[in-house]
């Protein structure tokens, strides 16, 4: 089956399939820009624009999600409801440093070795 | 002329090794034999430990001799990159893991290991299990045992368990872990005609597998058949302190609920899960899954889930929200890839540019901006909300059925470089769109091999159950299994 047929099919609804170039938010280059840069991540300067494209894309096709109604509805956060188990507060684990630190792009005397991190 | 050993099932294997037909380390050996030969072609090991299989196996025969076998004694089998192993490299497939060697052993293969298994390798992946046909690997997209009839372009083996999927349908373990986000372990062993069970959520631990999305995550196993799915499965499964999301409950004896059969058991045909566009094939094999069960003794029973179309957009909030919380880990500090920048926060940018693949980065800025100050309510909120009405979808039916019968996939396995699904991310997104409603709810969900479609490619049927009882969705995948009879392999080409 060719994905373009998928593309344009749908459930009874055509509305699941609804696919790109239907955004009715979209996200900026500015703001990609951004949110690259919370995440940690230098996105090159030639990569934005596609990246915004793709970003919108599926972002379009989340937004679908705004008409269906949640009032009252309580969000669901985990998959099984059951509250955290608690357990005594004590050390259960640790004094292995050379563990720790064996897969340290850099180590020195049982530390981390890390950039600069005050001026 | 010995028989050919890696043909077996895990089953089989068991068998043999118990009765003495043949020792741990021969079909250790027979198994590294294959690998060498075949992973060239197919690359589903990214890391084969042929050294570390031997011991163990000698281990294990040493063990039987000594007279106590455990479950699974001296069984080969491969693990996804996704799971920790102590002392083998373990990178998810992800630049950014180059090199990482896990100083502890995750919860999952350690039950295995105590349970007598060896093990033969690491087996591809996409990227962080982020993707749905492994073409995110930064070791290269597994291959697909199976060509389309008269044809010898390379398939995809399905994502992101693909290496595991094609290491099984190819024999070169008895059967490989997995893990199931999306649909990860039924759509790649739906792909290669072979049966991948994703038990309830909090069945098995997440301990020691590298984290995707962790409401969603959940280990399995991709098997011959669906015997060998209860066997591992019961040794996978467990409670773990660990984990805080692991259920304290007993792991029942899967392998048991096979031969229950489906005599009065009421099996759910969701109406939603008629998608316009999908092959008529698969229609059709679907209407025979209902007409195989009905046959054995089952009630059918017409239900409506009606959220349904709103899992995959719902997913693809949650889960890049949680990725890019999850990975914001990786930080070149210390662990994995480092790329010195001009100052830390450069250091932190570069190390993550260079080290994640494209998808990965896409989901991660997906994920931070959903969750990102006047935005959280409007996608991340509703979309929690929305997944709490899928999921009370699912508790309605299980008021009018004990099972739900859908197809696996919305197609056979396409080709590895597909053009329309490398342009467009959310045309490979909807491949999943059959899977991915269980992870939400947190239920248990199985693929069987049921039949070949008109290119000669498997086709899968999936059974979901209510949470906790995956010996009904067993009970009734055997039934499917018997039904089906498929028995087809791939012509060697490799």
């Amino acid at each position: 089956m060719s994905s373009a047929l998928r593309a344009r099919g749908g459930w009874a609804n055509p509305a699941l399939f609804r696919g790109l170039g239907n955004a009715s938010v979209s996200i900026d280059a500015a703001t990609v820009r951004k949110v690259a840069h919370l995440a940690r991540l230098a996105i090159p300067e030639e990569r934005v624009e596609a990246l915004t494209g793709e970003l919108n894309g599926i972002l379009g096709w989340i937004e679908q999600l705004q008409e269906v109604d949640v009032t009252g509805i309580e969000p669901m956060a985990s998959a099984v409801a059951t509250a955290l188990p608690m357990r005594e507060d004590v050390v259960t684990d640790g004094a292995m440093p050379h563990k720790v630190l064996a897969n340290a792009p850099r180590a020195e005397d049982g530390f981390f070795v890390v950039p600069k991190v005050v001026e | 002329m010995s028989p050919d050993l890696t043909r077996l099932t895990l089953a089989q294997a068991l068998d043999g090794l118990a009765r003495g037909d043949f020792s741990s380390r021969e079909i250790t050996r027979a198994f590294i034999d294959a690998i060498e030969a075949a992973n060239p072609a197919l690359n589903a090991y990214v890391l084969p430990t042929p050294e570390r299989a031997l011991a163990m196996a000698d281990a294990s025969d040493a063990r039987r001799r000594g007279g106590s076998p455990r479950p699974l004694e001296g069984a080969p089998i491969g693990v996804k990159d996704l799971y920790c192993t102590e002392g083998v490299r373990t990178t998810a497939c992800s630049r950014i893991l180059d090199g990482f060697v896990p100083p502890y052993e995750s919860t999952v293969t350690a039950n295995l290991w105590r349970d007598g298994a060896v093990m033969l390798g690491k087996l591809n992946m996409d990227e962080f299990a982020m993707g749905s046909s492994n073409e995110t690997s930064c070791f290269g997209p597994p291959v697909n045992p199976w060509h389309s009839s008269g044809s010898n372009r390379d398939l995809t083996a399905g994502g992101s368990s693909g290496g595991s999927a094609s290491a099984v349908a190819a024999n070169l373990c008895l059967a490989a872990t997995a893990s199931d986000t999306g649909g990860s372990i039924r759509q790649p062993a739906a792909f290669v005609g072979k049966v991948g069970i994703k038990p309830t959520y909090g069945r098995a631990s997440r301990w020691g597998m590298v984290a995707f999305a962790s409401s969603l995550d959940q280990a399995g196993p991709i098997t011959h058949d669906v015997t060998d799915a209860a066997l591992m499965l019961r040794s996978m499964c467990g409670h773990d302190a660990r984990d805080s999301t692991s259920l304290d409950l007993p792991v029942p004896d899967f392998a048991a609920a096979i031969g229950r059969g489906v005599k009065g058991l009421r099996v759910g045909v969701p109406r939603e899960y008629r998608v316009d566009g999908m092959p008529a094939e698969i229609d059709a094999l679907w209407e025979r899954g209902i007409s195989w069960l009905r046959a054995a003794g089952a009630e059918i029973v017409d239900v409506s889930l009606p959220h349904t179309r709103y899992a995959l957009p719902t997913y693809y909030i949650i889960a890049p929200a949680e990725a890019s919380s999850n990975l914001a880990r990786y930080d070149g500090m210390r662990y994995g890839l480092r790329e010195a920048g001009r100052d830390l926060n450069d250091t932190y940018s570069r190390t993550r540019a260079a080290g994640f693949g494209k998808e990965v980065q896409r989901r991660i800025i997906i994920g931070a901006y959903v969750l990102s100050a006047g935005y959280y309510d409007a996608y991340y909120l509703r979309a929690q909300k929305v997944r709490s009405r899928i999921a009370e979808d699912f508790r309605q039916a299980w008021e009018r059925c004990d099972v739900l019968l859908t197809p696996s996939t919305p197609s056979s396995a396409f080709a590895l470089g597909d053009e329309t699904r490398a342009k467009d991310p959310v045309q490979m997104y909807l491949n999943d769109v059959f899977t991915v409603t269980a992870n939400l709810a947190g239920l248990p969900g199985i693929s069987v091999p049921a039949a070949l479609d008109g290119q000669g490619l498997p086709l899968g049927l999936q059974l979901i159950g209510r949470a906790l009882d995956e010996e009904t969705v067993i009970a009734a995948a055997a039934e499917l299994e018997r039904a089906a009879g498929f028995a087809a392999t791939p012509d060697r080409w490799w």
